[in-house]
Parts: C-alpha cells; sequence; structure tokens
C-alpha cells in the first residue's frame, strides 16, 4: 500500500467521523428544538426567535414609512375569512364601543355609540390586505384614525387590546403599530357600510400587520402595559406579525 | 501512480454541508407555508399541465394544516440560511476562492461543451479543472438564486417596512411567486446536482468531505490506478447508478434527433480542436 492510499485512508476515516459526530449533534439540536416544551403552540426555542425577531423589527420601524397605497378603481371585496367572534347574534341598535380600564380586572370606563367614531375625522385609504395565509386584495377602506381615537378617548399605553363583544376574539397591537397613520377604525369598505361578514359595525384595519390582527365587530378596546392575549398568537403565531 | 490532491477548503466543505441542511429546512416549512395558499399552476392556455401540489403530496409529506409551525419554522432557520450564505460568499472572496466559481469568458462555450459531452452528443471531455464552464454557471447561479431568496423573502416578510424592495420586485403578490419560483429552482438544481455528483463519482463525492481528491500522475498507467483507487463499495453502487442513468438518458432519444444534433457537434467540435 503506497503512502498516498495511507493518507487517505487515515483522511476519509477523520473526516467521515467528525461528520458523522456534526451530523449528530446538528440532528439531536433540531430534535430537541422540536420536541422542546410547547410556548403557545410552538417549542419555546422558535417562539424565543420569533420575540427576537420582532425586538429586531421594532428597532427597524419606523413610522414614516407607509404601506403602499393603489388607484380606487383596483379596490376588490376581499374573501370572509373567519367567523370567529362572529357568531354571537348581533343587535346593531345595542352595539357599543366599550373602553375598558386596564388591569387585570378591568372596568369599562366609557360606553361609545357608532355616531362617535362617525363624528371623528374621516379618512380613506386603498391598500392591500395581506392575509397570514398567503392572499392579498386591494382594499378601499373609511373610518377613524385609530390614533385620533387614542388621543379623544385613550391612555398613553404600550399596548392596546382588542376583543369582540363575545370575548370569543381577540387581538393585541402594539403601540407604534396601533397609532401608525394608516391604522384605521373602519366603518365602510369599498364604498359601502361594513357588512355583517366583514365586521360590521366597526372593524380594525391596521396595513401594517398581516389581516388577523384586523379584527372584525370591535366590542371594547383596552389600554394597557401589559402584553395583551391574542387569539393567533395563542395558537403558534407570531404575536407581532408586523409588515 | 495517484496522488492525492486539496480540492475543498474546509470552511467550503463545512459551509455545504449546513447549506444540505438548511435549505431542507427551508423548503420544508416554506412548503407547510404554501399549503395556506397554493394556488401556482403550469398552465397553457386554459389546460392544466401541472398543479403545485396535487394532494397526495400534502399527504405523502404531512405538510397539511401547519402553517403557524411552518412560518415559526421559517423565520428561525432564515437566520441560519442567511448567515450561511454570506458566510460562504465572504469566505470565497477572502480566499480567492472565488476565481474557481466565477464564470468567465470561456465558460459559456465550455458548459455548452459539457452539456453536449453528458448528454452523449459529443466525445471532447470537460477540462480536467475543479470546476468546468457548466459548474461555474450553476454554483454562481445557485448563489445568485440564495441572494434572490433572500431579496423576495424580504419583499414578502417586510413589505411596508420594506415596501420599496417590494415594489422593484413588481409588488407583493409577484414577489410571493417569484420566491416559490426559486424554491422550485433549488429542487431542478438538487436534481441536477445529484445526477452529476452520482456520474462523476465516489472520489468526487469523498472530496466534498474529506477535501482530497485522488488524481493520476500523468504516467501510462494512470487510469489503472485511479480505477483501482476507486474500487470502494460505494463506487459500485455509484457505478450501477450511472450506468442505469446513461441508459435511461440514450433511450430517450429517437435515432434521427441524435444523429442530428451529433452531425452539428462532431463539425463543431472538430473546428474548435
Amino acid at each position: 500500500m503506497s503512502t498516498a492510499d495511507q493518507d487517505l485512508r487515515t483522511l476519509t476515516r477523520r473526516s467521515f467521523t467528525t461528520g458523522g459526530i456534526a451530523a449528530l449533534i446538528g440532528g439531536s439540536g433540531l430534535w430537541w428544538m422540536k420536541n422542546a416544551r410547547p410556548d403557545d403552540g410552538i417549542p419555546w426555542p422558535l417562539r424565543k426567535v420569533l420575540q427576537f425577531n420582532e425586538r429586531l423589527s421594532r428597532t427597524y420601524y419606523g413610522p414614516a414609512r407607509l404601506a403602499p397605497t393603489y388607484d380606487v378603481s383596483r379596490a376588490r371585496d376581499p374573501r370572509v375569512n373567519g367567523q370567529i367572534g362572529l357568531r354571537s347574534p348581533m343587535d346593531m341598535s345595542q352595539w357599543t364601543l366599550d373602553v375598558l380600564s386596564s388591569g387585570q380586572k378591568p372596568v369599562v370606563e366609557r360606553s361609545l355609540p357608532i355616531q362617535a367614531i362617525h363624528e371623528m375625522p374621516r379618512y380613506e385609504i386603498v391598500t392591500e390586505f395581506k392575509c397570514v395565509e398567503g392572499w392579498s386584495e386591494i382594499v378601499h377602506w373609511a373610518g377613524a384614525r385609530l390614533s385620533d381615537f387614542v388621543e379623544t378617548y385613550g391612555h398613553e399605553t404600550a399596548y392596546i387590546s382588542l376583543t369582540t363583544p363575545d370575548r370569543d376574539y381577540y387581538v393585541g397591537l402594539d403601540r407604534e403599530s396601533a397609532l401608525h397613520s394608516q391604522s384605521l377604525l373602519a366603518y365602510e369598505m369599498n364604498g359601502k357600510p361594513l357588512t355583517l361578514g366583514h365586521g360590521a359595525p366597526l372593524r380594525l384595519v391596521c396595513p401594517l400587520k398581516y389581516g388577523v390582527k384586523s379584527i372584525k365587530r370591535i366590542g371594547a378596546i383596552q389600554f394597557t402595559n401589559e402584553r395583551p392575549a391574542d387569539y393567533w398568537a395563542e395558537r403558534g403565531y407570531d404575536w407581532y406579525l408586523g409588515h | 501512480m495517484s496522488r492525492l490532491e486539496y480540492k475543498h477548503p474546509r470552511p467550503i466543505r463545512w459551509m455545504h454541508w449546513m447549506n444540505v441542511v438548511l435549505l431542507s429546512g427551508m423548503i420544508w416549512s416554506g412548503l407547510l407555508i404554501y399549503w395556506a395558499h397554493d394556488v401556482y399552476q403550469i398552465r397553457i392556455g386554459d389546460r392544466v399541465l401541472f398543479r403545485f401540489f396535487p394532494e397526495w403530496f400534502y399527504r405523502i409529506f404531512g405538510l397539511s394544516s401547519r402553517l403557524a409551525e411552518g412560518m415559526a419554522w421559517h423565520f428561525t432557520l432564515m437566520w441560519g440560511f442567511a448567515l450561511n450564505g454570506l458566510a460562504y460568499v465572504a469566505y470565497t472572496f477572502i480566499s480567492g476562492e472565488w476565481r474557481h466559481l466565477v464564470p468567465n469568458r470561456k465558460s459559456l462555450r465550455e458548459a455548452w461543451m459539457v452539456v453536449l459531452h453528458d448528454l452523449h452528443l459529443s466525445s471532447v471531455e470537460p477540462p480536467r479543472r475543479k470546476f468546468n464552464g457548466a459548474q461555474q454557471f450553476a454554483y454562481t447561479g445557485v448563489i445568485l438564486m440564495g441572494a434572490g431568496s433572500l431579496l423576495t423573502g424580504l419583499a414578502i416578510y417586510k413589505p411596508v417596512q420594506f415596501a420599496s424592495v417590494t415594489t422593484v420586485l413588481g409588488g407583493y403578490e409577484w414577489a410571493r411567486l417569484e420566491h416559490f419560483a426559486l424554491t422550485i429552482g433549488y429542487v431542478l438544481f438538487f436534481l441536477m446536482h445529484i445526477t452529476q455528483v452520482i456520474r462523476a463519482g465516489w472520489n468526487n463525492f469523498r472530496a466534498m468531505v474529506i477535501g482530497y481528491e485522488v488524481v493520476a500522475e500523468p504516467t501510462p498507467q494512470s487510469e489503472l490506478t485511479v480505477a483501482n483507487s476507486a474500487c470502494h463499495p460505494g463506487s459500485i453502487f455509484q457505478q450501477c447508478l450511472c450506468g442505469l442513468l446513461v441508459q435511461a438518458l440514450s433511450r430517450r432519444q429517437s435515432p434521427q434527433q441524435a444523429s442530428m444534433n451529433q452531425d452539428d457537434v462532431w463539425r463543431d467540435s472538430h473546428v474548435d480542436r
């Protein structure tokens, strides 16, 4: 056997052993990650990375950056996706938007009729509504700015929580996204009052987030410094979901 | 006599194999995401030739109803994929390795000759260099695809904060399609890569693990020695597979087509020599 052959054998044995050990370590790492204790529906290491991604996004976030807007002729009706929080019977005349105090046991500070929102400065926006599933649709919305609402009826808090009247659906928003100039409390879609399926009488439109954050049929709004519960974040999705 | 020649530097080997794991993870988690809105098709007019993907595909690989899990993995592994890719590009530049990888003036013609040779349409052997023209295009191209995936990915991950990127790519929906098309590109690359690795044999594959390749010294017996040193349990498997592939390839061609193409190629290659 030549020295080249001997060298080759040694090199092959060494490298394949190292490679095998590395593959074993890498494989166990992934296996551990996949089977780690779940934190709201996904393994906790993945949740930690999503939270890291959120911190990074929020550092980079600029309130002046706007979601692209389009000509109104391109607006279409999006599909009705998700009925959670809309299944309870709805009496429009009884509807109010309740502003809740912060804390664990909130009390209703104020109950506002829909007129209160209609009387606020009206804004229209044509933006792309993006669903977490992957589809998107250009939609024309009209409503009041959430930032105006916060100024009039709210408090300066780190988070805002929004829930449907039956509390079945709930979303949490970070302050920057809620106060963004394109975040609307919408009452019209494509030139017509909201239908029940699209969240009548009042829904959120937040072009900075996936559609799941744009809660339909808002019943209550709470200003809080604790990170609010979020329906889909409890089911494995990122809490932030920011664009 | 044969000797050992250092072919692939250690960092390149590590990054190559890490990329195998990371890219597989990205494609798998990407499919979990794509399932939730699987609209892409290959169509001619109204006739659907292929739907991405048929129901059985999701069933076999267990890809259905796992959107949240897919997103969590995708937005975790993306860091590994991006950092590994950037490290690779940085390394090839710092080490000078890029000189072997980036196509030059001669590469296009050489790549074409390699394709003809591999399809058994030409007997002109590919040059005995680290990477031939076809490899240079493939390996540089796949790196550009990686950059494309990062860019189209960013465009659909942060379409407001990076709205300019999304707009340049043709908007949110186009960027999603481009992101998907690149993934299909990786799968095609992978199939071609695996085919060529099997064809090239154990010695070539082993070099991506140990770094060294056995090369023949230019002596009359060189061919024999190389053949012997390649006689490894793996190579028997490899040669069988290779034989099957060659047969499959040559059978697929109609006789007229083959002879027609060959005529052109012969003329071409003889002029060249």
